[in-house]
């Protein structure tokens, strides 16, 4: 290839420093810093209690990219398997040992940390889902009952972190599935086939949801029926964007937020404090930078020659897409509260160190970008 | 295997491509979003969020004062100091109240209170822990004060009646505002939704509320979500109430209530007989209108509310008597305007008249012999009478009354005045259905039966005797708006249409009444010279007298129970020769209106008299005392 190493010669450790995709991870700090601002405006002018940690997670997390980035991809190619399993282990012991935070059983505790397994489900699922289409060729994916595997290590996470419950994780693994169903060649009209079958299955879904579940879509769906209520979240974060204007109330200045008629501000709600101070001036900019990170990694997705790196990178992107889009939208009263944060800035530790070590990911992809891979895990040789 | 990962990139790639596009399409979305929010909608959500942080605090304004016709407070506000605490900044309730109880006296139940609203109230909410305090409990929690987190003294502003008892029922009282208040007030004034908020429940302050309240001011201030006080953004103050300065005097009405003071139950009014000015309004009992600020106990107001003398009704004007023999100047014009006797046509009084079956007793039992009008009013001979009211019929000793003022409200600018009855043929029929009886005629020609009048009535009825004109209560002299007087306009009251000579033979009869010894209120009369007084007694049975009392011995009324005595009413004018002032006296069971209520009237007017004496000029009224400062 064009760089000094041959398509599949193993490469130095100084070799997949150079070949990292730097100028990505420096997109990455720029929305850490962003979000570390924000949250020091949300602890009204103090590092503590949310931007100091937030910083602190950063740091750790950027190892863990460089360390996920070098590892070669054959090795994480290979346990894609055994890691989805390990984590799916973990999503049954949330079930049957997890402590009980915020109403719903999320964490496990592992002594020094708290552990979401189902935030490092994302990736997990992702890299099985990328593995399992990696193996497969195009004719086999159109075969109907070639889905079947997929399918079953989607449902799996998916039923047990409903059962948490957290709809909106199981929204996104859910999607992100999708991502990579669609991806990897499955044919458009069996999407069809399942959205149509999930639309049908709405009224049961409906009996099944958790009343506060129930609630949120009713108030999503007529916020000011209970301004004082369940709608006061949605209804107090469209003023504050809406009073944001285009250039917003100036740094530390947001009315609704430091007055706390914002909820969560720190965390699912950042965007609104975001778009409140900065304005839709400030709410663009930050979507640019999303952008950009997204076209990079379609930009990188392209260059690879692995379907597994490939699948992986846009499975990784097609996830945080949905942070984006979902919470954003979210904030805006676009879709129902559903608790999803939003991916580098909202505060959160999980979930900024799985979407991190998903940037490890990707990153991974581009480093080993050349590298031609079987679909038996062997090397290609044509 | 290369050219089939070939394929599978193909098609990646493609899909990879829509799978962007459609990405691109969400943002547009969310950007989309973040116009119609930020930029189409801006507007409303701004106002939303100022709404949201912006509370308006009221300052409720000074009530204006009430002052008598010589600039003499008669309501006033005074600083009321409360202490307050903030539990917030309070280490521990429970111990800072420990250590305030050892400077001030906290009751249990105070106590008790305070601790439940520090737990159920925000913590930075004041609770009021006492009020009025003296000047001696504020100084010592103030020297107390840094070993007294979170406690604050405030000063509030409380009613004070300077006269208490004597004034009750005139000015009236102030309380808080009621559910009820709030639906019969339409001005929607913001106020009244203020918790503590006081308004006038009776009386002056009830009547002149809207001059008195003033208009509110207030503060804008930064709020956060659970109504925290972040700062104040703006403020406008509001406009103190007007000061009211009423027609009373009260010297005149401090002698007025004296005098009835060992009365159970009284009234009487005085009145300026040329503009109608009231100089004094006395009911007793009162009560202490001081009271009704600080609060009453439950077990106070019941007492006070159900009391049989009523010491919270204003019987000036809204009390009903019968106004016996004081109505016989009312019969006497009709019979002499429709000329069925002649001044000086006599009729012989044997001491009772018989119609049908039934005796009408004249109150001397041997009679009065031959009697004039004249003889009739000055020894108030009740046969002359029954004769006159009988010739000229009810309707028109009715119709005469309504020139006078009686049988309906004289438009006094205090509540619940009441406005008496004249009874006619017509209403008969109407409200008992029954047709009018000729014995009904005689028994209202000497003011008892139907007839009801109140104390006010009287005096305006005299007054109106006095000065040919149609006289007007009135007790508002004007107002002090911002420091400028404001008088009320008052139109030359008109022409009864009297003939004078009627009138002056009616006077002249009053005059007999006082100034002649064989009248009944002579001994109650003035001896000075120029400041004689011309009165009509009133003695009015509340009980029938049996022919057995009759034909044994008719108990004196010191030998009754009290509330079977007769009631003493008088009524006069003066001085004789230029008739200035009119007054009226009711004692309701007092006994014989010569001895018990015409005393009172002479003291009442020998002391306005001694006030303003007659050759030096008046005494200058309104200005001068009356300065626009707060003080006097």
């Amino acid at each position: 290839m064009k760089f000094g190493t041959s398509a599949n010669q193993p490469m130095t450790i100084g070799q997949k420093l150079w070949q990292v995709n730097w100028s990505l991870i420096f997109f990455l700090i720029g929305l850490a810093i962003i979000g570390c601002a924000m949250l020091y405006s949300a602890g009204d002018a103090n590092w503590d209690p949310w931007a100091k940690r937030q910083l602190i997670r950063f740091g750790i997390g950027l190892l863990l990219i460089i360390m996920v980035a070098i590892t070669d991809i054959r090795i994480w190619l290979r346990y894609a398997y055994p890691l989805y399993f390990l984590v799916l282990g973990l999503l049954i012991a949330v079930d049957v040992i997890g402590v009980v935070g915020g109403g719903a059983q999320r964490w496990i505790n592992l002594g020094i940390i708290q552990l979401q397994p189902s935030e490092i489900m994302k990736i997990t699922l992702v890299l099985a889902l990328a593995k399992f289409f990696h193996s497969r060729s195009l004719e086999e994916i159109v075969r109907p009952t070639m889905l079947i595997i997929p399918l079953l290590l989607l449902v799996a996470p998916v039923l047990l972190v409903l059962r948490q419950p957290d709809l909106g994780t199981a929204i996104i693994l859910t999607m992100t599935a999708g991502v990579i169903f669609f991806l990897a060649g499955v044919r458009a009209w069996k999407f069809g086939l399942i959205i149509g079958s999930i639309l049908a299955s709405l009224p049961v879904a409906w009996t099944m949801l958790h009343p506060y579940q129930k609630n949120r879509i009713l108030i999503f769906l007529d916020p000011e029926s209970d301004p004082l209520g369940a709608g006061y979240h949605i209804m107090q974060s469209k003023i504050a964007l809406g009073s944001g204007g285009i250039f917003g109330k100036g740094y530390l200045s947001g009315t609704q937020s430091h007055l706390n008629f914002l909820p969560e501000k720190q965390t699912d709600f950042i965007f609104t404090m975001l778009a409140e101070e900065f304005g839709m001036v400030g709410g663009l900019l930050l979507l640019a930078v999303y952008a950009i990170i997204l076209i990079y990694s379609f930009a990188i997705a392209l260059r690879i020659h692995n379907q597994f790196g490939r699948l992986v990178t846009l499975g990784i992107s097609g996830t945080f897409f949905f942070y984006i889009f979902i919470n954003i939208a979210m904030v805006m009263g676009l879709l129902p509260v559903v608790g999803i944060p939003l991916p580098m800035v909202s505060y959160g530790g999980t979930a900024m160190l799985s979407i991190m070590i998903g940037f490890g990911f990707i990153i991974c992809s581009y480093v080993h970008r050349d590298i031609r891979i079987g679909r038996h895990g062997s090397e290609a040789n044509d | 295997m290369y050219r089939e990962d070939s394929a599978r990139y193909k098609k990646f790639s493609r899909r990879a491509l829509i799978l962007g596009g459609g990405q691109i399409g969400l943002f547009g979305v969310l950007a989309g979003r973040m116009y119609q929010l930020q930029v189409l909608e801006s507007n409303r959500y701004k106002t939303l969020a100022d709404e949201n942080r912006i509370n308006l605090r009221l300052l409720p304004p000074p009530r204006g004062r009430i002052l008598d016709s010589f600039g003499n407070p008669l309501a006033t506000n005074r600083e009321n100091y409360r202490v307050l605490l903030v539990a917030e900044q309070a280490r521990d309730v429970s111990s800072t109240l420990t250590s305030l109880g050892e400077l001030i006296f906290i009751s249990e139940r105070d106590k008790k209170r305070i601790l439940e609203e520090s737990i159920k109230r925000k913590s930075f909410v004041p609770i009021t822990v006492r009020e009025n305090l003296d000047w001696q409990n504020v100084s010592q929690i103030e020297v107390n004060a840094p070993d007294l987190p979170g406690v604050i003294i405030d000063v509030g502003q409380s009613r004070q009646y300077p006269l208490g008892e004597n004034l009750s029922h005139l000015l009236g009282y102030v309380a808080p505002v009621s559910e009820k208040d709030k639906t019969i007030d339409r001005s929607r004034d913001p106020l009244l939704q203020l918790p503590g908020f006081k308004i006038g429940k009776s009386g002056v302050e009830k009547k002149l509320e809207r001059r008195l309240r003033g208009v509110a001011g207030n503060s804008q201030l930064e709020v956060n979500a659970i109504g925290r006080v972040i700062r104040e953004l703006s403020r406008q103050e509001g406009r103190p109430g007007d000061d009211v300065v009423l027609t009373i005097d009260a010297l005149i009405q401090n002698l007025a209530i004296e005098k009835l003071k060992d009365k159970k139950s009284a009234a009487a009014v005085v009145m300026d007989i040329n503009n109608g000015n009231i100089i004094a309004l006395a009911s007793v009992p009162g009560y202490d209108p001081n009271a009704f600020d600080v609060g009453f106990t439950k077990k106070k107001w019941e007492e006070i509310s159900t009391d049989p003398l009523a010491p919270l009704i204003n019987k000036a004007v809204s009390g009903l008597y019968a106004p016996g023999s004081t109505f016989k100047m009312i019969v006497a014009l009709a019979a002499l305007e429709h000329g069925v006797i002649s001044p000086g046509q006599n009729v012989f009084c044997r001491g009772h008249v018989e119609l049908g079956n039934t005796r009408f007793h004249c109150w001397k039992k041997h009679g009065h012999g031959l009697v004039n009008l004249h003889t009739a009013l000055q020894q108030s001979c009740d046969t002359y009478f029954y004769e006159i009211a009988q010739r000229v019929g009810i309707n028109k000793i009715a119709e005469m009354g309504y020139r006078f003022g009686l049988g309906k409200l004289t438009g006094i600018d205090l509540p619940n005045e009441r406005g008496g009855l004249l009874p006619t043929s017509s209403w008969k029929k109407k409200r008992l259905g029954e047709s009018w009886q000729k014995g009904e005629t005689l028994v209202a020609g000497i003011g008892q039966g139907f007839v009801l009048t109140t104390p006010l009535q009287l005096a305006v009825m005299t007054a109106r005797i006095a000065s040919g004109k149609e006289i007007k209560p009135q007790i508002i002299h004007g107002f002090i708006s911002n420091g400028k007087i404001e008088k009320i306009e008052k139109s030359t009251p008109r022409d009864l249409q009297i003939s004078k000579v009627f009138r002056n033979l009616v006077m002249e009869g009053m005059d007999a009444v006082s100034n002649t010894p064989r009248g009944t209120g002579y001994r109650a009369r003035i001896k000075d010279r120029g400041f004689e007084i011309a009165g009509k007694t009133g003695t009015v049975q509340v009980k029938r007298i049996s022919k057995y009392e009759r034909d044994t011995r008719v108990l004196k009324n010191k030998e009754r129970p009290w509330i079977e005595r007769d009631h003493a009413l008088f009524v006069a004018f003066g001085p004789v020769k230029n008739p200035r002032y009119s007054v009226s006296v009711v004692v309701e069971h007092g006994g014989r209106g010569s001895a018990v209520a015409a005393p009172i009237a002479r003291d009442i007017l020998y002391e306005i008299f001694k006030r303003e004496p007659l050759d030096k000029k008046k005494r200058q009224r309104m200005p001068g005392k009356i300065k626009s400062g707060r003080k006097i």
